[in-house]
């Protein structure tokens, strides 16, 4: 179906700005100039709707703010952490289950049932075993993303072509070398969509965690930014987590989409 | 295929092993956990031993009026699913009908799928104030993504077979939506439409915790805060489970839904 779609490429020449383009400015002015509308109309709350002004300004201030930049590098410190300990273990556990079938049948719709469960509940544990600091936010963020990264990683193990482990065996390849040689570059893809799933579990997850008990961290900031009513920043703090939380997740998309390219 | 039509294929014992097996664990897990609890190896002020836990299910069923707040959440998780189908497959509808628009907001679509739209929920608390709209708003915005982009999906992969058969019968193009596009898309809206519904639980039951507003979070939360241990432990599980039930009944109803390939 998508291959007769991209037959129809008509070679004329493009005009200096597309129809889809001039669309996407139209549909951003038209929400923006809503936005200044509701604004001043005076219809919410005041500063419900800041008027996109004082957003800017407040952007501007954020972005210009030491103490913001400190409160970022602790979540993504936090995350960061949550990802690598929660994707390794989900990549061990997904391969372990991928490679064994009694295993899989056993286990596996466990963590198929458990894995789209809130795991936000879970944080007054969390903060029993790990106490109130970042170790808890770890704890929910790794919680949150060994479950896509594991079912992602399981099932990818098992669509592996079969010819590529008949070479590896025939090699005589060892349980190592076929992980390392075989199974991760064959599975690269449901590996890199499993991070990318983990990845936005492991933002909402620590950050959630955040917002509910912490003294630091940009989560900490927004619920900060609730509670003494400063609208403006609030939005601002939200437009910038969106946009590097929209980046990250292309990040990975991107960075997995290139490394085939380079392969094929 | 040849597998199902042979009728009376005899399960084997081999068949009810790794059942067995799993279910076998998970009781020894709890077992050694009990047992560490009872030795004094593990903080029972931290962990409290899985009797307790299944113990205090009853109490907090009893006491907690726990069918009052399930039947909460659950209208809140149905109102937010009735919002997610009426919009989000118009929407879908929509963005199909004029490609122009597709062009320009699918991927905008795709780039709110993953952004943390749940970290709104201070804004939604401004806008909406501290009651059940708040929690149905948040299930119904932050689920709203994967329910647009399956409807364009669902109508885009319509077999041309059935496109052309349309076309040959001289449909107007509301009867070719409604007669051919619709039907056949269907199976694909109501997989996004059922992982609308996923969303939209795991992020109501996330913001009544957090806002300590509600029904069935609201409880976890407020056992932890009297440090009600064994009850904690207990609501936690009893959430999963209802959880998990709910994506059971919705797996059921898609795969009715959906015709035999």
């Amino acid at each position: 179906m998508a291959e007769t779609g991209r037959l129809t490429r008509t070679p004329v020449a493009a005009p200096l700005v597309s129809p889809v383009t001039l669309l996407r400015i139209a549909i951003i002015l038209a929400l923006l100039a809503a936005w200044e509308f509701l604004a001043h109309s005076g219809w919410l709350y005041r500063d419900v709707v800041p008027s996109l002004m004082s957003i800017g300004h407040a952007l501007a201030e954020l972005l210009m703010s030491a103490d913001y930049y400190f409160h970022l590098s602790v979540t993504a410190a936090e995350i960061g952490m949550a990802l690598s300990i929660g994707g390794a273990l989900g990549l061990t556990v997904g391969i372990l289950l991928g490679a064994n079938r009694f295993l899989s049948k056993a286990f596996e719709s466990y963590l198929y049932y458990l894995g789209p469960t809130p795991k936000i509940i879970f944080f007054p544990i969390m903060i029993m075993w790990f106490g109130v600091g970042p170790e808890s936010k770890i704890a929910l963020g790794t919680l949150s993303c060994f479950f896509p990264v594991a079912l992602n990683v399981a099932a990818g193990m098992r669509q592996i072509d079969k010819v590529l482990i008949r070479v590896g065996e025939s090699f005589r390849a060892n349980s190592w070398q076929m992980v390392v040689k075989i199974y991760l570059p064959a599975m690269r893809h449901p590996i890199i969509n499993g991070i990318r799933l983990g990845l936005g579990v492991a933002l909402i997850g620590t950050l959630l965690a955040e917002t509910k008990l912490s003294n630091k961290g940009i989560g900490f900031l927004i619920i900060q930014a609730y509670s003494i009513f400063d609208m403006p920043r609030m939005y601002a703090m939200l437009i910038v987590l969106f946009v590097l939380a929209i980046g990250a997740n292309a990040l990975v998309g991107r960075f997995g989409g290139l490394h085939d390219i380079k392969r094929l | 295929m040849s597998a199902t039509t042979t009728p009376a294929r005899r399960a084997s014992p081999g068949d009810y092993l790794p059942p067995v097996v799993g279910i076998g664990s998970l009781v020894v897990f709890f077992l050694l956990v009990e047992l560490l609890i009872q030795l004094g190896a593990v903080n029972r002020f931290i962990v409290p031993p899985p009797s307790e836990v299944l113990g205090s299910f009853g109490r907090v069923i009893v006491e907690e009026d726990i069918l009052q707040r399930f039947l909460l959440t659950l209208t809140e998780c149905l109102t937010a699913g009735v919002m997610l189908t009426v919009f989000g497959v118009s929407g879908g509808v929509l963005m199909h009908r004029f490609k122009l628009l597709q062009q320009a907001c699918e991927t905008w679509v795709a780039a709110m799928a993953s952004a943390p739209i749940v970290l709104m929920y201070p804004l939604f608390l401004v806008i909406f104030g501290r009651n059940a709209w708040t929690i149905i708003m948040m299930g119904f915005v932050a689920a709203l993504p994967p329910v647009i982009l399956k409807t364009i999906e669902g109508i885009a992969g319509t077999r041309k077979v059935l496109v052309n058969v349309g076309r040959s019968f001289n449909l107007t193009p509301t009867q070719q939506f409604w007669k051919i596009l619709f039907p056949a898309a269907l199976p694909t809206i109501f997989v996004g439409v059922r992982l609308g519904l996923i969303f939209a639980l795991i992020n109501i039951v996330g913001v009544e915790f957090l806002i300590n507003f509600g029904g069935l979070g609201q409880l976890i939360n407020e056992l932890a805060e009297r440090y009600d241990l064994a009850g904690t432990y207990a609501a936690i599980c009893f959430v999963i489970l209802v959880s998990i039930l709910f994506f059971m009944v919705l797996e059921k109803a898609e795969r009715w839904l959906r015709p035999v390939d």
